[in-house]
């Protein structure tokens, strides 16, 4: 009898799971895929292939590689620093590193707006950067902006996966090699970076996940289709744009991005799994 | 070693990217020897129109210079593209919704004073007008302004507060309010206040709007620019039915080039001729294939069958002029507001 | 960083490390940061006040929290149940599952936000069955809910995962053979140990829920008259308006953000009682 119920119960659980799991996960899944191929393949083609759809994905890997690249830099040096020393203010500094977590993108954009814009106070800063050197760099509202608000709200993606990892490992192996006479990159190379390969993996793939789906941030400081857009605003353009034909190719320009999640999800389980199989 | 692969290989996709990155930030100068990059920071409805326009115009700068042009768009609501550009957005040219945000412009110091008379008829070389797009067979029975505050009539329009064109909305049903009321301000303020309690979906622009009664099948009756609705009575042929109200308003966009980015650029030249050309016959004729109506009179009657043109239309000028009325109706605490929070 | 006091460590790259820092984070995130502070403080005590008491500021906040509020708890019990299901159970499909759980993390929030508003439109697969029923769900707080339930979902499943692993099955199993019933233990046994997990995921939710923007903003329908504005929105437009308020676009993400910010520290705190009552 209690095994009975005991299976009725198991099989009760998982049958609202799966359904939960695949009517808020899976379906808005197929109803992209379903919505991208409404007009056929051909339509399908050619959204993917219209000189916006390129030029938006031209901007967002590149925003996004360099986005993960200056994160990553700054995750393994910020998270050295975090947790390898000892100084006052360390709580203040890895709050404030978090701080792009729990600020609306909206507001991250804004601020390269307020800072860097025509009215910004730092802009004759920059004017006269741009002057010495002879360029005409722009840091609202083009590529550069894209990049640095991307950079903006994945900030702390890598140094995040990174910290508790080496203050689990604590310092003495670090100490011990130091004593020796082993060189800061040395130490780093041979004894730290075994322990945090698979947790930096991890982070750059959440990072490069965030970078190329950011919204809001881009938004704010991204104007010109074309030229400055990311595959996102390309969407939202084309949703906007309200024929029924640019609706459909804002769902072919969606299964492009859909595909992308997937890819960084795979390769995520991907991450873990051996992650998990190297500890053991 | 493995290790060091690692690390040698992040260098270099570092230095590789920080490249990329530069070359992309060049683009703009060294394309200059034969292409130019020529940007005209638009709203929301016109998307087609210049896309179509651009490459009239490219093949005409092609013809009459002989280079080539790469004409970027860039659309959105018209008060926030506005910001954008006084913010530093490198437009060489404007064509907004308003006059009021190209005023805004102005008095950041971006385009010279006078640029209102710096092209034919108020620097607007097309103009438009507020019309209702029902669902076909029109149940409710909408045919006026008084049928929209009739109960259970659902609005569709955008935000004045984000959207150029509800302003021409809202001002459009205030003139009818003025001349139903002889004036009464109380009785007027209590028409609108009606109609807009009965809007279901206030998007952030034009463009959302249309979107959200078109394609997602919300509300009764969306107030429209006429392009907009006429273009969506092609897009879906029998789906929906247009009906122009007693009085509405001739909503003039304007057009202007941005002088301090066109003189940095080197386009002012361009931008002048990429103006001037909206009025060329040709151009008429496209700004009227798109539903917007020709400045130009002889290629508007060309059109006569596609514009109800006995519409009794007032202008911005019977409200004072755009900053008048922007100030007004659109400023917190303003009538809008006013209006909209009483109930 | 004289004044930084700190123990002598032999690890080098202290000073590397702390300049690298302290400079990327001052360059990309504080400067920015604090102009969109110094403009927020333009507006005096009163104007701040006027601000944030408009009703259709108040409503806002009341949409966000209240909607982020619902789903954080619908997401709390799916969540239990999902992580149950998943740790606890066998059955095909399972690994799927544990892999697709993170989708609303790589998935971008534009394509999460049109999918989801043309499934629950009356145009739309979903939104036609639920009609029928007389539900509407695009353009209602409903609508707001679902699209908040699908970011929200993987942080309660993934807090709730590692404790329901390190969980033996012996006490429950013990409890069952003196007799208790399934329902006593779940609330006695199993609850008290995943409640602090419980708490930070729900927290999490909540906070991504209320500061959501791109998924939110295409299926609400933004009208103040149903309640439908979020405060991401009102802060767009006051972003968008002919006349930019950058001072109460300001000011109201500096609320947002101590709302979020309060509402992690009463969580932690909650977290942190919890825990000490169950280790006591």
């Amino acid at each position: 009898m209690e095994e009975r119920s005991s299976k009725i119960a198991k099989w009760c659980l998982i049958g609202i799971s799966v359904a939960f799991f695949l009517l808020m996960l899976i379906v808005p899944l197929f109803e992209v895929l379903y919505r991208a191929l409404a007009d056929g393949l051909e339509a399908y083609g050619t959204a993917l292939g219209a000189k916006t759809t390129l030029s938006a994905l031209k901007v967002t890997l590149l925003a996004t590689v360099i986005a993960v690249v200056v994160n990553t830099v700054f995750g393994l040096i910020a998270s050295w620093l975090v947790t390898k020393f000892d100084f006052r203010g360390k709580n203040v500094l890895s709050t404030l590193i978090d701080i792009p977590f729990s600020i609306s993108p909206v507001i991250a954009g804004l601020a390269y707006i307020m800072t860097f814009g025509r009215t910004g106070w730092a802009k004759p800063l920059l004017d006269g950067i741009n002057e010495a050197l002879g360029t005409d760099i722009a840091l609202v509202f083009s590529v550069p902006a894209v990049v640095l608000a991307t950079i903006f709200v994945t900030f702390p993606f890598i140094s995040r996966e990174i910290i508790p990892l080496l203050y689990a490992q604590g310092r003495d192996e670090e100490e011990a090699a130091a004593m020796m006479g082993a060189s800061g990159f040395t130490i780093f190379r041979k004894i730290t970076f075994p322990h945090i390969r698979w947790g930096l993996l991890y982070g750059v793939i959440l990072c490069a996940a965030r970078a190329f789906g950011e919204f809001g941030a881009v938004y704010a400081v991204s104007k010109a289709r074309g030229k400055t857009f990311t595959l996102p605003l390309e969407i939202d353009a084309l949703y906007m744009a309200g024929s029924a034909d640019s609706i459909t190719q804002a769902f072919a320009v969606s299964s492009l991005l859909v595909g992308m999640a997937l890819i960084m999800l795979i390769l995520k389980n991907i991450v873990e799994y051996r992650g998990k199989r190297d500890d053991l | 070693m493995k290790k060091r692969g690692f690390i040698c290989k992040t260098v270099c996709f570092t230095l590789l990217a920080a490249c990329t990155a530069m070359a992309l930030t060049g683009c703009g100068e060294e394309k200059e020897g034969g292409t130019i990059t020529f940007t005209n920071v638009s709203y929301d409805p016109t998307r087609e129109f210049y896309e179509a326009y651009n490459e009239l115009f490219a093949e005409h700068y092609k013809e009459t210079t002989g280079s080539g042009i790469e004409l970027v768009q860039s659309h959105g609501g018209s008060g926030s593209q506005a910001r954008s550009v006084i913010e530093g957005n490198d437009a060489d040219v404007v064509t907004l919704a308003l006059a009021h945000d190209i005023t805004a412009i102005e008095n950041a110091g971006l385009i010279e004073e006078g640029w209102m008379e710096e092209f034919e008829r108020n620097s607007s070389p097309y103009t438009s007008t507020i019309v209702f797009l029902v669902h076909s067979g029109n149940e409710k029975e909408i045919n006026d302004w008084d049928d929209l505050i009739k109960e259970g009539v659902e609005i569709i329009t955008p935000d004045p507060k984000s959207s150029g064109g509800a302003c021409w909305n809202f001002l459009a049903a205030w003139q009818y309010a003025k001349t139903t009321f002889g004036g009464d301000e109380e009785k007027m303020k209590e028409f609108v206040s009606k109609l807009y309690h009965n809007v279901l979906v206030m998007d952030s622009g034009a463009r959302g709007a249309t979107t959200t009664f078109v394609e997602n099948g919300q509300g009764d009756v969306l107030i429209a620019w006429e392009n907009e609705a006429l273009l969506t009575l092609q897009e879906y042929p029998g789906e929906y039915e247009l009906v122009t109200p007693g009085i509405s308003i001739l909503a003039e966009p304007s057009v202007a080039v941005v002088d301090e980015n066109a003189d940095k650029n080197g386009t002012q030249e361009v931008a002048k001729e990429y103006l001037n050309y909206l009025y060329s016959e040709e151009a008429q004729r496209m700004a009227g294939k798109y539903y917007y109506r020709p400045s130009d009179e002889t290629v508007l009657q060309e059109f006569a069958d596609t514009f109800d043109l006995s519409v009794n239309l007032c202008t911005i000028d019977d409200f004072g002029g755009w900053d008048q009325a922007y100030e007004d109706f659109f400023a917190d605490d303003a009538v809008f507001d006013e209006i909209y929070a009483a109930q | 960083m004289k004044q930084a006091k700190r123990k002598k460590s032999i690890i080098p790259g202290f000073g590397m490390s702390m300049g690298v820092t302290v400079a990327m984070l001052s360059l990309l995130i504080l400067i920015p940061l604090a102009s969109v502070l110094a403009y927020s403080f333009r507006l005096s005590g009163k104007e701040f006040a006027e601000l944030l008491t408009r009703p259709n500021v108040v409503q806002s906040f009341v949409t966000s929290i209240g909607c982020a509020f619902v789903a954080a708890v619908i997401n709390s019990i799916f969540g239990v149940m999902l992580a149950w299901v998943l740790v606890r159970y066998e059955f095909p499909g399972k690994r799927l599952m544990d892999g697709m759980i993170e989708l609303p993390f790589a998935l971008p929030t534009a394509v999460a936000g049109i999918t989801l508003t043309k499934m629950y439109s009356d145009s739309g697969v979903l939104g036609r069955a639920f009609e029928k029923m007389g539900i509407e769900i695009a353009y209602t707080r409903t609508g707001i809910i679902i699209a908040m339930i699908f970011v929200g979902i993987p942080f309660v499943v993934r807090a709730i995962q590692p404790v329901l692993e390190t969980l033996s099955p012996s006490y429950e199993e013990a409890a069952y053979m003196l007799g208790a019933s399934r329902v006593n233990v779940f609330w006695k046994i199993i609850f008290p140990e995943i409640r602090p997990a419980l708490f930070t995921g729900f927290g999490l939710a909540l906070a991504r829920g209320i500061g959501e923007y791109g998924s939110v903003i295409y299926i609400s329908g933004n009208s103040e008259k149903n309640g439908t504005q979020v405060v991401s929105y009102v802060i767009m437009q006051k972003l968008n308006s002919g006349n930019v308020d950058y001072e109460g676009a300001a000011a109201i993400a500096l609320v947002l953000l101590i709302i979020s910010f309060s509402m992690l520290f009463f969580i932690n705190i909650i977290q942190h009682i919890a825990s000490r009552r169950t280790n006591a």
